[in-house]
């Protein structure tokens, strides 16, 4: 009954490797930037930088990224005295769960962490990462996308973490099944909507896509497409919350009347059902991230040279723009006792050429970075799982037209969870979508008072 | 050589207190019965009555939010759905198991060690695996169920449907407990003695007879135990909703059982102090229900 709410005994361990971890540093605490004072945002000068990376460091890494000890190996060998010692806590949600129990208990937290963008304010209003300007991180903002970069900037000019790879949204379509009907690829949602009710007709076991109505993260970037700014933070406390304003709304009525018509499927994503309609064709697209490609080629085996990429379809054609899905950041949490080297290692880890470029050869991370999104041999790779399209080049297109103005709201868990049992929950009953961005709107409001913010809009 | 070992005079120790003997002999498990359950159950209770907010800390309530959840229509909601998976599901699973135990024991069964062994082999497998085997079969597209009745041009069951979820839960349940209940309530038949069988046959009791007035009475206190069992694993049902969540979650919701609220309480709304509420409030309802439960069992028995 009281389980979960304990930690487990394995981070008693890990405190002692910890102290032992920070008794073994002796620049850090000169630097003026340890534990509790990190906040400040006095540079730490270039000596002392130097200074610290010569130190004999422990470090560890929480990541769920495969394979990530050979971009690490990159950063050890640059940095001998520094050792990164890598552990997979979960891939996102599970991971945050495990991080916010260690924060709570003051032990057993690592020095850096994996974390996706649309959590990176869920743990700084809880002061839990620290801001990376005091130790060079200024100077890299030309080497980011700049909508990567609005990401993860606070709104006092903090910079939370390093972008490492990212999902700027596009439509992967099969070819074959579009041939079949006569269906062209879609330029706006008013043609997709037509495309959608076209396909089913003629075929009731096809539908052009699913909108899965378990999966909050498509919505928001359906929303970031469309120029929505649902949640606006200013300060700490106060905050704007507007879900069910006109954008929003005519993103529900849209893709509530789909679901309604039953011409789109609403079937919850990543599930063995969802992999198999993507295996037998009961999709003819999928909207999804940069990361998708890769993931696709992957999981849909059976289906390989079929498909092609293209961007999403637009509302306004004469102004083409698009949303995030996915991709995540490296961050360091405040109560590390080696700021310096945490800083600079996740720097290194996402900004280093070799280090950024060997994310997207040896983990197939779509790219944050301006160079490796112009660098002509990545934009020539032609799979041909994709039938020899150039899917790197349309991505990369892509995010040129992704809003860096989006924002998070800091409790995002719960957003989530309101979002599937409201407005995800009336497309997969077929009930009144508009309707229930109203109830999400008023669960985020109620609960966001209850935990002491001043909220507005609505 | 045994019997020297047996008549080997024994030098007797010479006498100490019983006193600190006993409490050196107790002390293992006191000490962890402190730190594993006590201390934990503790804390719990004292998280209960704080609450913490993202914005201005934490700060004592008292027993604020035992009367926000006592008035909470989530958590009641899903008290009652598991009351009602209670009533429903119990006794199909013990009536099951019954029948199991008394066709085994009647030894007119062949292959009598292959039946009991794969009706038992469920509870073997864990119960997220047998929720994830579940949730596939019960798959409205691709599980079997589905395509059978594709086939056969029926239209498709809907496990998985606001209406047929709990009866879906229910079903999992059963498939994972049959067994363990089964096992108990054999081993209590095995232990009646045979005197009893030869006397009522030589009354002229028929295998009916046997079973209603002597199996059944013999089988009181198995039953009662398993009912217990039943009530607790009932009120606390949590992995299979969890799972399924996944592939119905416009049908379960983070507050479809009372345990799976306390979970989205704490790891999804960050509300650990209310979380703990919850689960205390769970916890009295089980006692509750338990202790009910066995007052009416035990008053029936010396009646």
């Amino acid at each position: 009954m009281s389980g979960p709410f304990f930690n487990s005994p394995s981070s008693l361990s890990r405190r002692g490797f910890l102290v032992a971890a920070g008794a073994l540093s002796l620049a850090a605490c000169g630097g003026g930037g340890g534990g509790t004072s990190g906040s400040s945002s006095k540079p730490v000068s270039q000596a002392d930088i130097d200074k610290a990376m010569k130190t004999p460091t422990q470090l560890t890494f929480w990541t769920w990224v495969p394979n990530i000890d050979k971009e690490v190996a990159l950063f050890e060998k640059k940095y001998p005295a520094v050792k990164v010692k890598v552990v997979n806590a979960g891939q996102g949600t599970p991971q945050y769960t495990k991080l916010r129990t260690a924060l709570k208990a003051n032990s057993g937290a690592p020095d850096m962490v994996q974390i996706e963008f649309q959590a990176i304010p869920t743990f700084t209003i809880t002061d839990s990462l620290l801001d990376l300007r005091p130790y060079g991180a200024s100077a890299l903002k030309s080497t980011f996308v700049d909508w990567t970069w609005g990401q993860v900037s606070g709104s006092g000019g903090e910079i939370w973490a390093i972008p490492q790879d990212t999902g700027p949204m596009g439509m992967l379509y099969r070819k074959d099944i579009f041939d079949q009907h006569g269906i062209q690829v879609p330029a706006t949602w008013d043609e997709f909507a037509a495309a959608a009710r076209k396909l089913h007709k003629a075929d009731p076991d096809v539908y052009l896509t699913n909108l899965a109505a378990n999966q909050v993260a498509a919505w928001h970037g359906l929303l970031w497409q469309a120029g929505a700014k649902p949640y606006v933070t200013s300060g700490k406390s106060d905050i704007t919350v507007s879900v069910d304003d006109a954008v929003s709304k005519k993103l529900g009525e849209y893709w509530g009347t789909l679901a309604k018509d039953g011409v789109i499927g609403v079937e919850p994503d990543f599930t063995d059902a969802w992999y198999a309609a993507l295996n037998k064709g009961k999709y003819a697209t999928w909207l999804t991230g940069a990361w998708g490609p890769a993931f696709l080629s992957g999981s849909a085996k059976a289906t390989s040279g079929k498909w092609r990429a293209a961007p999403l379809p637009q509302w306004d054609a004469a102004k083409p723009s698009s949303g995030n899905w996915g991709g995540s950041t490296t961050a360091v949490i405040r109560s590390t006792k080696n700021p310096v080297q945490a800083a600079v290692f996740a720097q290194f880890l996402n900004s280093d050429p070799t280090s950024a470029k060997m994310f997207a050869t040896e983990q197939f991370f779509f790219p944050a970075t301006k160079t490796l999104l112009s660098e002509p041999s990545f934009l020539a790779e032609a799979p041909a799982f994709y039938g020899g399209q150039k899917v790197n080049q349309i991505f990369a297109d892509i995010s040129a037209q992704v809003d860096p103005a989006f924002q998070w709201p800091p409790f995002l868990d719960r957003v989530a969870t309101d979002w599937t049992e409201t407005v995800g929950k009336s497309l997969a009953d077929k009930t009144d979508t508009v309707r229930a961005l109203g109830s999400w709107q008023s669960r985020i409001t109620t609960f966001a008072k209850s935990q002491g913010f001043t909220v507005k809009g609505g | 050589m045994a019997t020297t070992t047996v008549n080997t005079p024994v030098k007797s120790p010479p006498r100490r207190r019983h006193g600190s003997a006993g409490v050196l002999f107790i002390a293992p498990f006191m000490v962890l019965f402190l730190l594993l359950f006590l201390a934990p159950l503790g804390y719990a209770a004292y998280l209960s009555l704080f609450q913490e907010r993202l914005i201005g800390g934490s700060t004592f309530v008292g027993l604020d939010n035992y009367v926000t959840a006592l008035k909470d229509p989530e958590l009641l909601k899903g008290i009652g759905r598991v009351a009602l998976f209670f009533v429903i599901q119990v006794p199909v699973m013990l009536l099951l198991a019954l029948c199991f135990a008394l066709a085994l024991d009647s030894g007119l069964l062949r292959l009598a060690r292959v039946i009991r062994l794969g009706i038992f082999v469920p509870y073997a497998v864990p119960s997220v695996i047998a929720t994830l085997m579940w949730g596939y079969l019960y798959g409205p597209d691709f599980g079997p169920f589905a395509q059978i009745s594709h086939d056969l041009q029926l239209p498709a069951p809907h496990f998985l449907s606001d209406s047929w979820m709990l009866g879906s839960l229910a079903n999992i349940v059963t498939w994972e407990f049959v067994g363990y209940n089964m096992i108990i309530l054999y081993a209590a038949l095995r232990t009646v003695p045979g005197e009893l069988y030869e006397a009522a046959a030589m009354d002229g009791a028929g295998a009916w007879r046997i079973a209603w007035s002597i199996k059944l009475p013999a089988l009181r206190p198995a039953l009662t135990l398993t009912l217990l069992f039943s009530v607790i694993g009932s009120f606390q049902l949590f992995n299979e909703p969890k799972l399924l969540m996944k592939v119905a979650p416009a049908v379960i919701d983070s507050s479809y059982t009372a345990n799976l609220y306390a979970y989205s309480v704490a790891f999804i709304s960050q509300q650990t102090n209310y979380a703990a509420t919850v689960s205390f409030i769970l916890g009295l309802v089980i006692v509750i229900v338990s202790y009910a439960f066995l007052l009416t069992a035990n008053r029936r028995r010396t009646a």
